[in-house]
C-alpha cells in the first residue's frame, strides 16, 4: 500500500489532504450555489454601479448621495486607512513613551504609567471606543456654546481652532491663485484628484532638500580638505525658506478660518468627533500593549550596556536614545506589527462611534440596503486580508533591515 | 430539539440538524414554540424587563399570533436582530416572523423576497429639535448636524430629503436609539431624526421634555409590518389574519373585558364568526374555531395593545394620528372577516 | 612619657542616617524628588490623581441605590443635592445586575414561570445553580493544569468537563454527551485492539473514522433509544436565552478549548515537510489572522447557514461559537507554534534516538513540554477572546453590552449611560486582571525553570 512505503507516503497523505481539502470547499459552494438559489439572491456585484443613496460625513475625496456603492466602500477604504495609519503613529508615540516612563525611577510616574498600561490592557476595546465617544461628547462645548454676545466656550489659538463636541475645526490651507488639480480615473468610481499646488510645495521642498544636503556635502569636504568647516546653517535656513515663501506667495496661500454660520462651523477642514474618539480610544489602547512590549525590549538589554554608556559619560536621557533605544527596537519590532495589524482591524469597530469606514459603508449600510451578504462580506474580509498582508509586508521589509546580522 | 443539543456538544451539527419541514405552521406547532425576531430595544415596540420578559408593541403582535396557532401566548422565543441581520435570520428560517418595525418597501417586498403581511404601525420620519434652535420647519435645517439611526430606510429617505431642498447637511449615523439619544442631547447632532413614533417616545423620557420640538414636517412614509418568508400562504395567511383580528375586534368593540361574554354568541354575525360561534374560518386557516379568541385575550385588541404599550396613557404617549380606526379617521382598516 | 596617649578602647556606636536620607522621608527624596525634573513629574502626577479622584469618587460614593427607574434616581438627586448631575444612578445595576451577569438564563429552568425574586416554593436547587456550578466546576477542571501543586486526581474532572459543561448549560438528556464521549472511547478501543493487527497508521486512521461514524449516525438514535428507556436528564434551556457576562465566560471558554486540539494540528500542520499540508494550514491561519473578527462574526450571523446544506439552521449561538472557535484556533495555532520553537532541538534529535516514531514523539517528549511552556500564552489569548466576546454585541447578541442597548430601551432606564458602562468596565477588569498576573506569575516561574 502507498502508505506504507515511506518513498510515497508523504505524496500520499497529501494528495489524500489536497483531495479532502477540495471536497470540503466543493461542498461549501455547492451548498451555498443552492441555498442562494432557493433564496433567488444569485452572487453578482452589478448593484455596486448603483447609486449608494446615502451620505458620509467624514471623506477625504468627493462624494454624494448619487455616486455608486462602489464609490461609497472606496471612501470607507480611506477612511479605515485614515485611522489605522493614525492610530499606529500616535499608539506607537504614546506607547513609547509610557513604555520608557514605566520604568522612572520617580516612583509615583512609574505607578500611574502601570496603572494605565493595566486599565487599558485589561477593558474590551470595544468599551473604550464607546467611552472615548462619550468623553467626547460629554465634555466638550456644543457649538452653539461659542454663540452669542457672552458665549462660554471660546475658539483656541487666536481664534483658529474650534474644540466642539461634534470634531475640531482647525484652519485650511487655500490658494487663492490656485494651479488647479489633476483629475484621475475621470468619472469611474475610483477616481480622484491631486492638487497641483501640493505637489508644488512637495517638489520645492525635494528640491530643497536635496540642495541643502548638497551644501553639507560641500561643507563636509572643506572640512577634510582644509580641516576647518565652514558655517553653513545661515545657507540652509535660506535654502529651505526663501523658495517656499516665494512658492506659497507666488500661489496666493492662505489660511481659512473656521467660523460660526447657522448650525455649525464652516470653513476649515473638520475632523469629527467619531474619527478623534475612535483614533484615540484606538491608540490609547494599543498603547498599552506597545507600552509593555517597549519596557520587555528595555530590559532585555543587558545592564552592562547602560552601565558602560554611563562610563562614556552619557546622561540617562541620551543612555536612552542612543544606546538602549537602537538595540531594544530590534526585539520591539516584532511584536509590534502584530499589535500595528491588530489596530487595523481594531478600527473595524468604528461602526459603534457612527465612522465611516469600509465596514460602516461596505459592510454597514450597503449590505443593509442591498441586501447581497454574501458579495458584501467576502469584499470586506478581502480587503481587510489585504491590507493585513500588505502591513505585514512592508514591516517585515523594515524588520529585515534592522535585524542584527549575525556572522 | 435534544438532537440539536447533542450535536451541538459534538459541534459538528449542521450535517443532520433538524431540515425545516413543508409547512411553517407546522412546525411551530411541533416546536410548541413561535421563533418571533424582534429588535434588540426600541422604548414601547420591544424591550427586556427585569425579569427578561418582552414589552412592547412588537412584542404583542408575537404574543397574539402565538396564541393563535399554540394556545399560548408566552411559548414565543424572542429573537433579537439588528437592523443587519434580521432579514437573513428570517430568510434562514431562524424565526418564523418578524415583529421589528420594518418599513414595507418594494425592493425588501420583491427583491429580498419577504411577504409583508399587513400593517401595525403607519409612522413616517420626522425631525425633533432643541427649541432653543427657534427652527419651526425642517426646510429651516440648511447645514445643520443629523443624527440618525443606521440600518434603516432613514438615512436614504435623509439624504433625498436634503437632496430635494437644496441643502447641505452633515450625517451623523448611529447605531441604536440609545446612544442617538445620547449625543442628540449632549448637542453634538442639532437634529434627531428617525420614525415619528421613535422621536415621540425619545422625547417622552427626556429630564426636560418641554425643551424640544417635533417638527412638522414627516418627510417619508413607513408602513411598519410584520413579515413572514415568500411563498409559506398558509402561514402567511395565520400572521395576517391574526394581525386583522386584533384590528378587527376593536372595530367591532371586542375587547378582553367582554370577550368571554361575546364569545357565547351575538347579534353580530361578523363577531360571532370571528370569535368562532358561527361559521369555520378557523378550520379554513388550519386552526381551530377559537383562534381569534385567544389571540385578542393575548393583550387585547389593537387599541388595547396600543394604550397599554404607547398611548397617551404610558410614558412614550403617542397618540393614535394615522393608527385610528378608519371609521374615526385613521388609516386602520381590516378586510371582512367572511 | 605622658599618660595623655588615648585610645579608643571599644567602637564608636553607628550613627543613624541623617534624617532625609532613610525612612519616609528618605523614600520620598529618593522617588519622587531626586532632580527638578521629577519634583516636577511628582507634582504634575499627585495633580493628576487628585483630579481624577475627586470627580469619579464623588460621583460613585454621593449616589442613589434604591430607585427604580431613572426619574425616580433623578428626584432623589434633586431632593439630596439639589442637582442631578455628578452623581451616579447605581439603581440601575441593582434593577439589572443578575440580567447583567446571566442574560435570560431561566434563574430555576425547572419551574419556567419562577423569577429571581419570585422563586418556586419548593423542589428546586438554588437560583443559577447550573451557571454557577458550571462556573466552579470549570475552576476545578481547570486547576490541575494551572496550578501543578493541585492534586491529580482533578484530571478526571478535566477529562469529563467538556461533556458536562454543555449539559450543565443546555440541560436536556444526560445521555447525548455520554453517548459523544462514548465516541473517543470506541476511537481508543479501535486503536488499541487493531493496532496489533494492522500497524499504527491505520489504526490511527480507524481511530479517527470509527468516532466519526459513531457520531454522525450512530450516537443520536442509540441516546434517543436509551432515553426512552431510562430518561435521565434536566430541564433544557434554549441557547438564545445566554447572555450577559456569563455568555462571554461562555463564548471563551468554548473557543479557547475547542480550539486547542485544532490549533495543536495547525500548528503541526505549519511546522510540518509535507508542502501541501503546510500551506493549506498556513493559508487558514494568515486568513483568520488577517481578517478582523467583526467580519468573522458577520460571517457566522448572515452567511454560515448559505455554507452547509440547505434546510439546516442551528441557533446563531452555536454559529458565533464555530466561528469564534476558529478565530481563536489560528491564533492558538501560532502560540503553540511559539512553544515548539522554543524547544531545544536536542529534544526532536533525543526522541528520534529513542527511535519514536513521530506521533510518539509528539505524544510523549515534544507536545507536553512545547504546551506547558505555552501556557502563558494560551491565557494571554484567552483574555484576548475574552475581551472580544464584546463584539457579538453589534450582531445583535445580548452579552453585556448588548444588553446595555436592551435596558436603556426599557422607558424605566431610557437615558441611563456611564453606570452601566462602569459596571461593565469593572466586571472586565477584575477577570481579565487576575487572568494577565496569573500568566505573568507563570512566566516567571516557567523561566527559572528552563535556564
Amino acid at each position: 500500500m502507498l502508505l506504507y512505503d515511506t518513498r510515497y507516503r508523504s505524496a500520499t497523505i497529501q494528495v489524500i489532504a489536497l483531495i479532502g481539502f477540495m471536497l470540503l470547499a466543493a461542498w461549501i459552494i455547492t451548498n451555498t450555489i443552492q441555498n442562494l438559489e432557493a433564496l433567488g439572491k444569485p452572487v453578482e456585484f452589478g448593484f455596486f454601479g448603483e447609486p449608494a443613496s446615502y451620505d458620509i460625513n467624514q471623506r477625504l475625496l468627493e462624494y454624494d448621495s448619487r455616486d455608486s456603492h462602489l464609490r461609497a466602500a472606496f471612501i470607507g477604504l480611506l477612511n479605515t486607512l485614515v485611522v489605522a495609519v493614525l492610530g499606529c503613529i500616535t499608539a506607537t508615540i504614546i506607547g513609547v513613551f509610557v513604555g520608557v516612563l514605566r520604568l522612572s525611577n520617580n516612583w509615583l510616574v512609574a505607578r500611574i504609567m502601570t496603572v494605565y498600561v493595566e486599565m487599558f490592557r485589561n477593558v474590551p476595546v470595544l468599551l473604550w471606543i464607546v467611552l472615548a465617544m462619550a468623553i467626547l461628547i460629554e465634555s466638550l462645548p456644543a457649538p452653539r456654546a461659542f454663540r452669542g454676545d457672552n458665549p462660554t466656550a471660546t475658539m483656541d489659538f487666536f481664534n483658529s481652532v474650534a474644540v466642539t463636541n461634534r470634531g475640531v475645526y482647525v484652519p485650511e490651507f487655500l490658494f487663492s491663485r490656485s494651479l488647479g488639480d489633476i483629475h484621475f480615473f475621470g468619472t469611474s468610481s475610483l477616481r480622484f484628484d491631486v492638487s497641483l499646488d501640493l505637489i508644488a510645495v512637495l517638489v520645492v521642498l525635494g528640491g530643497s532638500i536635496f540642495a541643502m544636503r548638497k551644501v553639507s556635502a560641500w561643507a563636509t569636504a572643506a572640512q577634510e580638505s582644509t580641516g576647518d568647516r565652514p558655517t553653513i546653517w545661515h545657507i540652509n535656513l535660506a535654502i529651505l525658506f526663501v523658495p517656499m515663501i516665494v512658492l506659497l506667495g507666488a500661489l496666493g496661500f492662505h489660511l481659512g478660518y473656521p467660523e460660526l454660520k447657522g448650525f455649525n462651523f464652516t470653513g476649515g477642514t473638520h475632523m469629527r468627533n467619531s474619527l478623534i474618539a475612535l483614533w484615540l480610544a484606538l491608540s490609547l489602547y494599543t498603547a498599552a500593549f506597545i507600552a509593555e512590549i517597549v519596557r520587555a525590549g528595555i530590559m532585555a538589554i543587558s545592564k552592562g550596556q547602560t552601565e558602560a554608556a554611563s562610563a562614556l559619560g552619557l546622561r540617562p536621557g541620551r543612555t536612552m536614545r542612543l544606546v538602549i533605544l537602537p538595540q531594544a527596537l530590534r526585539v520591539i519590532i516584532p511584536p509590534m506589527i502584530s499589535n500595528y495589524l491588530n489596530l487595523t482591524k481594531n478600527s473595524s469597530l468604528a461602526i459603534a462611534v457612527g465612522y465611516m469606514d469600509i465596514t460602516g459603508t461596505l459592510g454597514g449600510i450597503t449590505m443593509n440596503q442591498t441586501g447581497r451578504e454574501l458579495e458584501c462580506v467576502l469584499l470586506l474580509m478581502l480587503v481587510y486580508l489585504a491590507i493585513s498582508l500588505s502591513i505585514s509586508a512592508v514591516m517585515n521589509w523594515y524588520n529585515n533591515r534592522v535585524k542584527l546580522v549575525e556572522r | 430539539m435534544k438532537k440539536s443539543v447533542i450535536l451541538g456538544v459534538a459541534t459538528i451539527a449542521g450535517l443532520a440538524a433538524g431540515a425545516a419541514a413543508a409547512g411553517t405552521v407546522d412546525d411551530v406547532k411541533a416546536r410548541g414554540k413561535l421563533n418571533c425576531g424582534v429588535a434588540t430595544g426600541v422604548p414601547g415596540f420591544a424591550s427586556p424587563d427585569a425579569n427578561g420578559e418582552w414589552q412592547g408593541f412588537d412584542v404583542a403582535v408575537c404574543r397574539a399570533v402565538a396564541a393563535a396557532v399554540l394556545d399560548d401566548p408566552s411559548a414565543v422565543e424572542f429573537i433579537p436582530t439588528t437592523g443587519k441581520t434580521r432579514f437573513t435570520a428570517l430568510a434562514s428560517g431562524e424565526i418564523d416572523m418578524l415583529a421589528r418595525n420594518t418599513t414595507w418597501t418594494f425592493s425588501r417586498d420583491v427583491d429580498l423576497k419577504f411577504e409583508f403581511v399587513g400593517i401595525n404601525y403607519y409612522d413616517g420620519q420626522g425631525f425633533m429639535v432643541p427649541k432653543a434652535l427657534g427652527v419651526s420647519s425642517a426646510k429651516e435645517l440648511d447645514g445643520a448636524t443629523v443624527c440618525i439611526q443606521t440600518g434603516t430606510t432613514t438615512e436614504l429617505n435623509l439624504a433625498d430629503f436634503f437632496r430635494i431642498n437644496n441643502m447641505s447637511y452633515e450625517p451623523v449615523p448611529i447605531e441604536t436609539n440609545a446612544e442617538a439619544q445620547q449625543q442628540y442631547l449632549a448637542g453634538a447632532c442639532d437634529v434627531y431624526t428617525t420614525d415619528a413614533s421613535g422621536l415621540a417616545a425619545t422625547r417622552a423620557t427626556f429630564e426636560n421634555a418641554g425643551d424640544h420640538v417635533i417638527l412638522p414636517e414627516i418627510i417619508s412614509k413607513e408602513p411598519l409590518g410584520p413579515l413572514v418568508r415568500h411563498g409559506d400562504h398558509e402561514w402567511g395567511d395565520v400572521v395576517r389574519w391574526t394581525l386583522n383580528a386584533l384590528i378587527a375586534a376593536e372595530e367591532m368593540g371586542v375587547t378582553s373585558a367582554n370577550i368571554d361574554e361575546m364569545s357565547a354568541g351575538t347579534d353580530n354575525p361578523e363577531v360571532n364568526r370571528l370569535l368562532g360561534s358561527e361559521g369555520t374560518l378557523g378550520e379554513m386557516l388550519g386552526l381551530d374555531a377559537t383562534w381569534a379568541q385567544r389571540a385578542i385575550k393575548a393583550g387585547g385588541n389593537y387599541g388595547e395593545v396600543f394604550a397599554k404599550n404607547i398611548g397617551e396613557e404610558t410614558p412614550i404617549g403617542l397618540a393614535r394620528g394615522l393608527n385610528a380606526q378608519w371609521t374615526d379617521g385613521g388609516l386602520l382598516y381590516s378586510p371582512p372577516f367572511r | 612619657m605622658s599618660d595623655v596617649s588615648f585610645v579608643r578602647k571599644e567602637m564608636l556606636p553607628e550613627k543613624a542616617p541623617p534624617a532625609s536620607e532613610v525612612g519616609v522621608l528618605g523614600w520620598i527624596r529618593h522617588n519622587l524628588f531626586s532632580s527638578w525634573l521629577n519634583s516636577i513629574l511628582t507634582l504634575i502626577s499627585l495633580f493628576f490623581i487628585y483630579y481624577v479622584l475627586s470627580n469619579i469618587l464623588s460621583w460613585t460614593f454621593e449616589s442613589v441605590w434604591n430607585a427604580n427607574s431613572l426619574s425616580e434616581c433623578r428626584e432623589i438627586m434633586m431632593a439630596t443635592w439639589g442637582d442631578t448631575h455628578g452623581h451616579a444612578c447605581w439603581g440601575v445595576i441593582k434593577d439589572r445586575w443578575l440580567q447583567l451577569l446571566y442574560g435570560f438564563y431561566p434563574p430555576y429552568p425547572a419551574h419556567p414561570d419562577a423569577t429571581w425574586s419570585n422563586p418556586p416554593e419548593t423542589g428546586s436547587w438554588p437560583a443559577y445553580f447550573r451557571p454557577n456550578l458550571t462556573f466552579v466546576l470549570l475552576l476545578v477542571a481547570i486547576a490541575p493544569v494551572l496550578f501543578p501543586k493541585a492534586p491529580r486526581k482533578l484530571l478526571y474532572v478535566t477529562a469529563a468537563y467538556p461533556f458536562l459543561l454543555p449539559w450543565l448549560m443546555w440541560g436536556g438528556s444526560i445521555w447525548g454527551p455520554l453517548m459523544v464521549a462514548a465516541g473517543f472511547v470506541i476511537g481508543y478501543i479501535a486503536y488499541k485492539l487493531v493496532i496489533s493487527a494492522v500497524g499504527s497508521l491505520t489504526a490511527l486512521i480507524l481511530a479517527i473514522v470509527l468516532p466519526l461514524l459513531w457520531w454522525l449516525f450512530a450516537a443520536g438514535p442509540v441516546a434517543g433509544a436509551i432515553n426512552s428507556a431510562i430518561p435521565l436528564g434536566i430541564e433544557p434551556v434554549q441557547s438564545r436565552d445566554f447572555g450577559g457576562f456569563m455568555l462571554a465566560i461562555l463564548l471563551g471558554v468554548v473557543a479557547i478549548g475547542v480550539s486547542l486540539p485544532i490549533g495543536i494540528v495547525l500548528a503541526l500542520g505549519r511546522q510540518s515537510d509535507l508542502l501541501i499540508v503546510k500551506y493549506l494550514c498556513v493559508g487558514f491561519i494568515e486568513f483568520i489572522r488577517g481578517v478582523p473578527l467583526i467580519t468573522l462574526l458577520f460571517v457566522a450571523s448572515l452567511l454560515l447557514n448559505l455554507f452547509l446544506p440547505p434546510g439546516t439552521n442551528f441557533d446563531i449561538i452555536l454559529r458565533v461559537m464555530i466561528m469564534m472557535t476558529l478565530f481563536s484556533a489560528a491564533y492558538m495555532a501560532e502560540v503553540i507554534r511559539g512553544g515548539l520553537a522554543a524547544l531545544p532541538r536536542g529534544q526532536y534529535e533525543g526522541a528520534d534516538s529513542l527511535g519514536l516514531n513521530y506521533w510518539q514523539a509528539q505524544r510523549l517528549i515534544i507536545m507536553p513540554q512545547a504546551l506547558k511552556i505555552s501556557i502563558p500564552g494560551i491565557v494571554s489569548t484567552f483574555i484576548g477572546i475574552f475581551k472580544d466576546t464584546t463584539l457579538v454585541s453589534i450582531i445583535g447578541l445580548f452579552d453585556v453590552i448588548g444588553l446595555t442597548n436592551g435596558i436603556r430601551a426599557d422607558t424605566a432606564w431610557n437615558g441611563v449611560y456611564w453606570e452601566l458602562f462602569a459596571f461593565i468596565g469593572v466586571l472586565f477588569f477584575v477577570v481579565c486582571f487576575s487572568m494577565s498576573r496569573y500568566s505573568m506569575y507563570l512566566e516567571r516561574k516557567l523561566q527559572t525553570g528552563h535556564r
